[in-house]
């Protein structure tokens, strides 16, 4: 009788414990639902035309949009790339073509380590180091988003070659191909997909940084105005639009948000689906 | 015969020949294994700069303070221009410490139900509106957090919260919306997907020995999976650390709801208060002189220093436990 | 060509192209002037719509201003890091002391008014100065406390916790808000004081006019005080506050005229001190300024003199800076109103044009008037 009672009891432990973990299975995923909600029915009342076209208004003035902040974005984030991409690719070259050298072992370790560093201590980083020198700039901000980059083209780039068989490195030595050769040309073109997709993740997260930018560049309200002054920033826009007062200006910062989203969001769903198994 | 002529060991590693007497040919593959080099110890340059920068912006802070800065509770950038980061750090702990309380059992569910308990495609797809959730930047958190969440949480959660448990001091006090509880709410959410993906991976790597030997022995779904999670116990708290790590450095998001008042320790979970993220976000660009800089610049030192510490501990126990597993799996 | 190529080769391209387009349209400009200004968020909305003006005039100068409050505005005046700055509490002769050779200029008259969040209740409820003293001392802690009844018959006030909110950084509205608060109370003079900063005995800080306004607006039955524009602009509910002849006034461009107007404040010339400048203190007592709303305050640009102490400033710089100036005293006032501010009476402006005059750039007189 007792086995049965205990039995029982270990029974009502199984289906409470699974009821549990499908709850927080949902309750982690409201805040999903919720912010894409929110973000598309607040957001979508200010996208128009005008948006893409218009710079910042001032207070309480109708229309205006973000097309600065999306030409500083894009501005921005091209330079990151620019210095961002290359250092990240070679340096994932060498981790997985070297990947038993000392130097390598330490690196990838530290490679790790950077990625973990919080964004808000990378700007200041570039703060101390540009700001103070050039002063609050396009420059600045890019070269902080290019340090946030950097790990993870490394890493997914690391791993995208290390994938690619050793039979195809073989063959080509083989042939009598030099070693640097192979490399470039035949093993970075069998890992392109996972490398590109890996730079375009890269490239998501760091259109959505805003800490790092906020420190190294600042809330600029005009157009482009050179590399060494600050641009307009999408996600910095959210944010200083977010905590004002100003009506127009907060519906703004809903309507950046939902292109913000589009673009990370978008990017994202894009790479997971050109990254599935196709059999 | 020439190739028995002496050459020094180094040079000969790097495969330098001499073709004759005077000509030396350097391969290709040297310059490009010299490049990939330059280019990944950029990386440890980085981080090695970093650290010498904010040291040394920390310098006239440190030479004005001490140690002390970490104790201090005042600051005071107009009149008396001291310092103090004691109540930032408690900010910080304090939220991070909700954000865990909050978000670790929530990860475990998450990252048991998509190993052991939800169907294969049924799995992928929420693991991949989970891994969504992780994309969306901070800043959206943040303006969802003051318009979306604040509201629901003051008008629906907080007062009933006060109503059972007022009689605690840390549950009393005069509700707003945003405050300390709500900045380890919105961290909550946010550390969640790294630390469920994690945690995920971790028990599907786990051998399906381990849980044919319980099944075995007649044990239910909930006793397999607490197995489970006892194997990857190491992984789990290094899961954890993770985020702890990513809660300590968030600044936006959290700026955005939690009020922004330095102040020693708050009076509820529903009043405001202050991180070290939170501080140098703010007022980085509005500090005039020296000292001010010089003090956040200190801030953002030992916010560098603690995630350093907590990202090189988890790495060495992922190091220890990819060896005792690797250990395992040979048998 | 493999999918991923096709869209993420494409998207590359356009943003790449875009943005030469834009960089191309821009570099072909003149080289843009940008002008840095930094300091009180209270005249901030004028300012900033007087940037955004005066740039359809001149293309080629970018006024930026930045609202971190009139406390950051003169230290950064102090620092000489900015261009200009702008601030509701004139510079104390400690100030002044240390950023000699300043000049003030008045630039707008606007008025501090006392907001609230109380779901059901509209703009219009009354307020003594008492009871915004007792209310911001922790005194008065209700909605529903007798002296906000006493003076509010007929309104419903509810029976909440009173949310009490001011500023967390230092600000010229509080310098204003606090001068009054210490003619009215005499407690509130002993406990906090007036200044750009003092230790509030309760309540939530927020950062700038607008984070005030922000706070109030996401925090039921809470409290605060800004800039008109603010509550007007964001559609906040204001209260009316009794002024010193005893009659309840409502905040509007014709009450802080009348106020500007009895104060009949004496304005010494720009490079003298003004520290002793305030309608709030004129009109303290004065129990014949009928229609003059108690909380009103001047709003002042400030400059150095000569403006070579500057770093990076050439003559082009300084001539602009001081040419929108002069416009922003001229036609920048037919702004004024539409954001509630009161446009600068004429003898105001005469005084300013003379203060512009004493503008100089290595010696010589930028501004001829």
């Amino acid at each position: 009788m007792r086995k049965m009672d205990y039995y029982r009891f270990r029974l009502i432990k199984d289906y409470a414990a699974r009821f549990i973990v499908y709850l927080s299975l949902t309750v982690a995923l409201i805040p999903l639902f919720s912010i894409l909600y929110e973000v598309v029915q607040k957001g979508i009342s200010t996208i128009n035309i005008d948006f893409f076209v218009n710079p910042t208004p001032t207070v309480g003035e109708k229309g205006g949009g973000a097309a600065n902040a999306i030409q500083g974005t894009l501005i921005t984030i091209g330079l990151a790339s620019l210095i961002g991409i290359p250092i990240g690719l070679m340096s994932g070259v060498f981790l997985s073509e070297y990947s038993e050298h000392k130097l390598s072992v330490i690196v990838r370790f530290f490679n790790d380590v950077l990625s973990g560093i919080p964004s808000i201590v990378i700007g200041v980083f570039a703060y101390a180091l540009i700001v103070r020198s050039i002063g609050f700039s396009v420059i600045a901000a890019a070269f902080a988003l290019a340090i946030i980059m950097i790990p993870t083209v490394t890493r997914t780039t690391e791993e995208a070659l290390k994938l690619v068989p050793l039979s195809l490195r073989e063959a080509a030595i083989a042939l009598g191909v030099p070693r640097w050769k192979t490399i470039l040309t035949i093993v970075l073109r069998g890992a392109k997909k996972a490398v590109i997709t890996g730079i375009l993740l890269s490239i998501a997260k760091i259109s959505g940084e805003s800490a790092p930018v906020l420190v190294t560049m600042g809330y600029w309200r005009w157009w482009f105005a050179g590399l060494n002054r600050p641009a307009a920033n999408l996600a910095l826009n959210v944010f200083v639009f977010a905590v004002s007062p100003f009506e127009n200006w907060i519906a703004l910062a809903w309507g950046s948000a939902l292109v913000l989203i589009l673009l990370v969001l978008g990017i994202n769903i894009a790479v997971k689906i050109f990254t599935r198994e196709r059999y | 015969m020439k190739n028995s002529r002496k050459i020094s060991p180094f040079l000969s590693r790097l495969s330098i020949k001499p073709v004759s007497h005077l000509k030396w040919k350097i391969r290709g593959d040297d310059i490009f294994k010299l490049v990939g080099a330059l280019f990944a110890s950029s990386i440890l340059l980085l981080i090695g700069l970093m650290i010498y920068e904010l040291t040394k912006g920390s310098r006239l802070s440190i030479q004005t303070f001490g140690f002390g800065f970490l104790l201090g509770t005042k600051w005071d950038p107009a009149i008396s221009r001291v310092f103090g980061a004691l109540p930032l750090i408690l900010g910080t702990v304090v939220t991070s410490a909700i954000a865990l309380l909050i978000g670790v059992p929530l990860s475990l569910g998450i990252g048991l139900a998509l190993s052991e308990y939800m169907p294969k495609k049924f799995g992928f797809a929420i693991s991949f509106l989970v891994e969504l959730l992780a994309a969306i930047p901070s800043v959206i958190y943040g303006l969802w957090g003051i318009f979306v969440l604040i509201p629901f949480l003051s008008d629906h959660v907080y007062l009933h919260l006060q109503k059972l448990f007022g009689f605690i001091p840390i549950f009393s006090g005069p509700i707003y919306g945003g405050g300390v509880l709500t900045g380890g709410i919105v961290l909550a959410i946010m550390i969640v997907p790294t630390v469920s993906s994690v945690m995920r991976d971790l028990f599907l790597a786990v051998p399906k020995s381990q849980r044919e030997a319980i099944i075995a022995l007649g044990a239910t779904k909930w006793e397999t999976a607490k197995t489970v999670i006892s194997y990857a116990r190491s992984g789990v708290i290094c899961a954890v650390i993770l985020g702890l790590g990513r809660a300590f450095g968030e600044t936006m998001a959290v700026t955005m709801v939690i009020g922004n008042k330095f102040q020693v320790w708050p009076s509820s979970l529903f009043d405001a208060w202050y991180t070290m993220s939170a501080i140098i976000a703010n007022e980085l660009l509005e500090a005039t002189y020296d000292l001010y800089v010089s003090a956040l610049m200190n801030v953002a030192l030992v916010l560098l220093f603690v995630t350093l510490v907590i990202n090189i501990l988890s790495r060495l126990i992922v190091w220890r436990t990819l060896k005792l597993v690797r250990g395992i799996a040979k048998e | 060509m493999r999918t991923i190529y096709k869209i993420a080769i494409p998207i590359l391209a356009v943003a790449i192209v875009a943005a030469s387009i834009f960089a191309y349209q821009y570099s072909s400009a003149t080289q843009p002037i940008t002008l840095n200004g930094a300091g009180a968020t209270f005249p901030f909305p004028l300012i900033d719509k007087w940037a955004s003006e005066y740039h359809k005039i001149k293309p080629n100068v970018q006024i930026n201003y930045q609202g971190i409050g009139s406390g950051g505005g003169i230290q950064q005046h102090t620092e000489k890091t900015v261009h200009f700055a702008a601030s509701d509490a004139p510079l104390t002769e400690t100030q002044a002391a240390n950023a000699p050779n300043t000049l003030h200029i008045p630039i707008t008259i606007g008025g501090v008014v006392p907001i609230y969040n109380i779901p059901g209740i509209a703009k219009g409820l009354k307020f003594t100065g008492e009871i915004l003293a007792d209310i911001y001392l922790g005194k008065v802690t209700k909605w529903n406390d007798p002296k906000l009844v006493s003076v509010n018959h007929g309104v419903d006030l509810p029976d909440q916790q009173i949310t009490v909110v001011h500023r967390s950084d230092g600000s010229g509205t509080t310098f204003i808000w606090t001068s009054y608060l210490s003619n009215v109370s005499p407690e509130w003079k002993e406990t906090a004081g007036r200044g750009t900063s003092v230790n509030w005995p309760v309540g939530l800080g927020g950062k700038g006019n607008d984070g005030v306004a922000a706070l109030v607006q996401q925090t039921t039955y809470s409290i605060g005080y800004v800039e008109f524009t603010y509550a007007k602009k964001n559609s906040l509910a204001y209260g009316y506050v009794q002024n010193a002849a005893g009659e309840f006034i409502e905040p509007s461009i014709e009450s802080f005229a009348k106020a500007a107007e009895y104060a009949a404040v004496t304005i010494p010339r720009g490079d003298e001190s003004w520290s002793r400048v305030s309608i709030v203190d004129s009109l303290a007592g004065n129990t014949q300024a009928r229609g003059a709303y108690p909380i009103t305050s001047f709003s002042y640009i400030l400059i150095y003199k000569e403006l070579n102490v500057l770093p990076n400033v050439n003559e082009a710089m300084a001539k602009a800076l001081v040419e929108f100036l002069w416009w922003a005293i001229h036609n920048g006032q037919n702004y004024a109103s539409d954001l509630y501010y009161v446009p600068l009476p004429s003898s105001v402006i005469a005084h300013n044009e003379a203060t512009i005059q004493l503008v100089t750039y290595n010696g010589q007189q930028l501004h001829k008037g």
